[in-house]
Formats: C-alpha cells, structure tokens, sequence
C-alpha cells in the first residue's frame, strides 16, 4: 500500500519537475526543477530496493553535478527575449530530436517486452535484488569478479578525462602573482615590525 | 515502536506510519530545544574564552536568552526585498532547515534506538549533507544582491571541495567498520584498540584522518576559522544579509542543528558513538545516550574553542588547505589503511 502511494507521488514528481525544467522560463529555476527531478528518481531507486544507486544518485548528481550546474547557470546573464526568439527557426531541429527520442522509447519498451535484453529480469545471472545480501555488497562482488576489466576501464577513461580536463584549463598566465605559502608561513614579526624606543618629542626615521 | 502502536490495535501499515511520525518528532522537537541551549552555551563559552560574562539577564544565568531571542526574531516583520526572487527567497531558508534534520534519521542515540536503521546509513548523511549547500546558494541568488552572491558562490565552491575529502576519510572508516551502517560503524568499535578501548580514534592509523575530520566538519559547516560565507569584514553577513525575522532564524537553526550533527558525527565514527570510552562492564550501566551526549558535546566545546579562538582563514588558504593539503593526505590514508588491512588479513 505505502509502496504504491509512494511510487506514483515519486514518479509523478519525476514527471512533473522534468517537464518543468523544459517550460521554466528562468534557467536557475530549470536547474532546481532538475535537481527535484534528481531526487525523487532516487527515491524511485529506493522503492525497487535499489538504495546504494539511490544514495549515489543524490550524492553525485544532486550533490556535484547540478551545484557546478547551478553555479553555471547562476552567473549568466540572460536576455530572456533573445532567447525566445531562436525558438521558431529550432522548431524542425526539436521535432527532429523528439521524433527519434520516442522511436527509441518505444524500440526500448518493445525490446524488453521481448525479453530480448536480460536486463533486470530474474535468472539473467548475477544482477538480482536480494533482501539479505546488502546491494553495496552485492555490486561490489559483481563489479570487481565479472565486471573487473570494464569496470577498470571506466576508471582509466575517466582518469584521461580528468588528466584532459586539466590540462586544457590549468594555464599559467604571465604577469599574475601568486601565494607563496611557504613564505607566508616562514615570515615572523622581526622580518616586518622593528620596535624602537622613541624620546619624546622625535619624529621617527622610517 | 511499530509493535507498541501494533499493540494499541492498527494494522501494521498504520502503526508504522504513526511509529515513524512520532519517531520523527521524538528527534526533531527534542533537537529544536537542544539548538536553543546549544547557541546559549556557546555564547557563554566565548564569553569565557573572552573574560566577558555572556548572555546573564533572560532566567537564571541567561539560560533562557534563546528563548527570548527566538520570540523577539518571531515578532519581527519579514522582509522580503522587492527585486529578489520571492518564492525562491523563502524557499531557502525552508531547505536549509529540513536538510539539517533530515540526516538525524539514521543517527542511533543508543544501542538500537535510531528511526530508520539503513544498510547505507553513511552514505545517506553524505547524500543529505551534500544538498545543505542548496539553501546557502538558493539564498545567495535569490537576494539579487551582490554580497550574498558571493557568498553563494563561496559556499557553493567551499562546501563542494571538503565534501571530497570527507568522503575519503568516511572510506577509510567504512574499510575498517566494513559496514556503511552506523550501529555497525559503531560496534566495530567496541574493544578496537588494546582490546578495550572503543574508539577509532586512539588508533594511530586513524588518528591523524580522526583530526582531519574534525577540521573538515569545521569547513563542510562553515564555522569559524572557516566561514567565509558569512565573513562580516567583507561580505556584511554573506548569504544572510538580506533576511529578517523567522527566515534569519531558520538559517540560525539550521546551521547549529548541522554544527550538532556533525558533532554527532564525529562521536560516532572517532570516539564510539553510544559506547562507553573503554570497554568495561560497570560503564555500560550508565545509558548509551548519555555517553552519545557526552561525545556530542565535548565535540562542540572544541568547535566553539576554535571558533573562540582562531582567526579567520582567508578564501585561497581555505581552498589549498581542501584540495592541497587534505585530498592528496585523505587519498593516501585510503590507500594505506586498505593496505594495511589487506596485509593484516582483515578481509579474509
């Protein structure tokens, strides 16, 4: 009963938080329908038994992705009538996209139906929901016997792309000065301050 | 709490509804005051650390000044101004508040006695903690105003760096707890070190990581030395600065609920959570709550020692100090303690 109370408040959420980022007229308020989007997938997560995916999904998408998103998004300056204007020469272009996006939903549905993808399905090996094995475990046990070399893989791609990423954007730029901890740190009172004992009446010589 | 309802006569469904509202409001009214006394006590320690006297005239030695300031914030007028984002601006300081007592969930007070007793209860206080930032950033944008703007953007950078290398030391715990439970974290605990002492802590492989912790709680809070969201000597009052009334006051509860939860944290993944210091019969008549309690607040008289007494850091040595100094150390603890675990066989 809870269960299915929950699932159609998270799912229909899902739906309306997504389609609110679409129609939001302001991008930080698309952002944030995003990021309650995100949330109620995890919770979506959480109703299938699946709350190791669920946590991740907060903590990764919610956590990280979508506050570099916001920051993004926070700091442009938008012209909101510009921005309607492009709307009819990239009408073919969106049709075009949702078009494509349905075929492959219903290909997608169509194909599970079929049972041609064991994705899920009970007896597809390995990947099933167990109520005493805890999922991080179960994952865990699967990512680094069966997975080990994919998993791997993933790791050594996002290696690059993090490698890549700094080296596109890590530029010394001339003529900016830096912080020298070290310096900083080493420097005491009797490098910058002098006490002198002054008679009354005298100027000090600097 | 189920069975009692249960008992009372519902089905199940009903008694766990009502168990868990009542759970919820057994932790959060009860933390609601605890925030009260907190701000007070705290206010007091400065006083102390300064040689000053502190709040002494609402009740008996100013215990009820909280109280006091409270009514005065609730009959103020609230503030809304005219070229912020309304809806937004109010939004705010809700979700600050919420996400500070929704990770209260999975904390256990005594042995067994915690609302919802989850395998990935750590990962679930990373997760909630991970949205705090939302209200601070919400906040920011939504004043139209440039100081707390930059606040925003402060917090939203500060909190995302620490958030890194609190992640690699909660690794480091879970390595050796080899649960991401928290009653299980904690009875990892009992006898760990010498065979009787219950607290991570005294370990000398997680000692160090324990103080990192300690000063990365500071950071993911942003308390003093590091609250350069609300820096008054270059940002008036950061994101704050544009609220009034109950709005300013939930930012207030809000953050000292997450000053307490990470207190709360701290006690539990260090210093044994609802265990006794060492491992020795007589100690455990004494409840676990009141040990619980005890670690919580001995972790925020060191908050509030540090806040008394150490100046504020600057924005890029706070930013060094996140991504230079604490990710490469975190990052080499994990690797070290999971090779000193594999080595000792703790795993097999």
């Amino acid at each position: 009963m809870i269960q299915l109370i929950s699932f159609y408040i998270f799912a229909s959420i899902v739906i309306a938080a997504a389609a609110m980022v679409i129609f939001a007229r302001n991008p930080v308020h698309s952002v944030l329908w995003l990021i309650v989007a995100f949330f109620n997938a995890a919770g979506l997560m959480v109703l299938i038994g699946a709350e190791f995916i669920a946590m991740l999904l907060v903590i990764v998408y919610v956590g990280a992705v979508a506050v570099l998103f916001l920051f993004v998004v926070m700091m442009l300056d938008i012209d909101f009538a510009e921005l309607r204007a492009g709307f009819v020469k990239n009408v073919p272009l969106g049709i075009l996209l949702a078009v494509v996006l349905v075929a492959e939903l219903v290909l997608g549905i169509g194909a599970y139906q079929a049972g041609a993808v064991k994705l899920g399905t009970p007896g597809a090996g390995g990947a099933t929901v167990s109520a005493t094995v805890p999922n991080i475990e179960a994952i865990g046990g699967l990512l680094y016997s069966k997975y080990v070399f994919l998993f791997e893989t993933a790791g050594l791609i996002l290696l690059v792309a993090m490698v890549g990423a700094i080296v596109l954007t890590h530029r010394r730029s001339h003529g900016t000065r830096g912080q020298n901890i070290s310096s900083q740190v080493q420097r005491r009172p009797e490098d910058a301050t002098r006490n002198v004992n002054q008679p009354v009446g005298q100027g000090i010589e600097l | 709490m189920t069975s009692f309802f249960q008992n009372l006569g519902m089905g199940y469904d009903a008694a766990w509804f009502t168990a868990t509202i009542a759970g919820i409001l057994l932790i959060a009214l009860p933390l609601m005051l605890a925030v009260a006394m907190i701000i007070y006590a705290e206010r007091k320690l400065w006083a102390a650390f300064a040689l000053r006297r502190g709040p002494n005239v609402v009740g008996p030695f100013g215990v009820l000044q909280s109280f006091a300031d409270g009514l005065k914030v609730f009959l103020q007028e609230t503030i809304i101004p005219s070229a912020s984002n309304r809806g937004l601006f109010l939004i705010a300081p809700i979700i600050t508040f919420t996400v500070a007592l929704m990770a209260w969930a999975v904390i256990p007070f005594a042995d067994g006695v915690v609302l919802s007793n989850i395998n990935v209860g750590l990962l679930y206080i990373l997760a909630i903690s991970s949205l705090g930032v939302y209200g601070v950033v919400i906040a920011g944008w939504a004043s139209n105003s440039k100081y707390p703007f930059y606040s925003a953007m402060r917090a939203a950078a500060q909190m995302i760096s620490y958030e890194v290398s609190i992640g690699f030391i909660l690794i480091c715990i879970v390595l050796w707890a080899g649960t991401f439970n928290i009653g299980g974290i904690i009875e990892g605990q009992r006898g760990h070190v010498f065979g009787f002492i219950n607290a991570y802590a005294f370990n000398p492989l997680l000692f160090p990581i324990a103080v990192m912790f300690l000063i990365s709680s500071m950071a993911e809070t942003a308390r003093a030395p590091f609250d350069l969201t609300e820096a008054e000597s270059e940002l008036v009052a950061g994101y704050q600065t544009e609220y009034s009334s109950m709005a300013f006051a939930l930012f207030w509860l809000g953050e000292y609920a997450n000053v307490l939860l990470m207190c709360a944290l701290n006690a539990i993944l260090f210093w044994g959570g609802y265990l006794p210091p060492v491992d020795w019969a007589p100690l455990y008549l004494v409840p676990g709550i009141i040990w619980f309690f005890a670690k919580i607040l001995l972790m925020f008289f060191i908050f509030a020692w540090v806040k008394a007494t150490v100046p504020r850091y600057r924005y890029d040595q706070l930013m060094r100090l996140g991504w230079k100094v604490f990710l490469p150390i975190s990052l080499f603890w994990v690797f070290l303690v999971s090779g000193y675990l594999m080595f000792t066989g703790h795993f097999a």
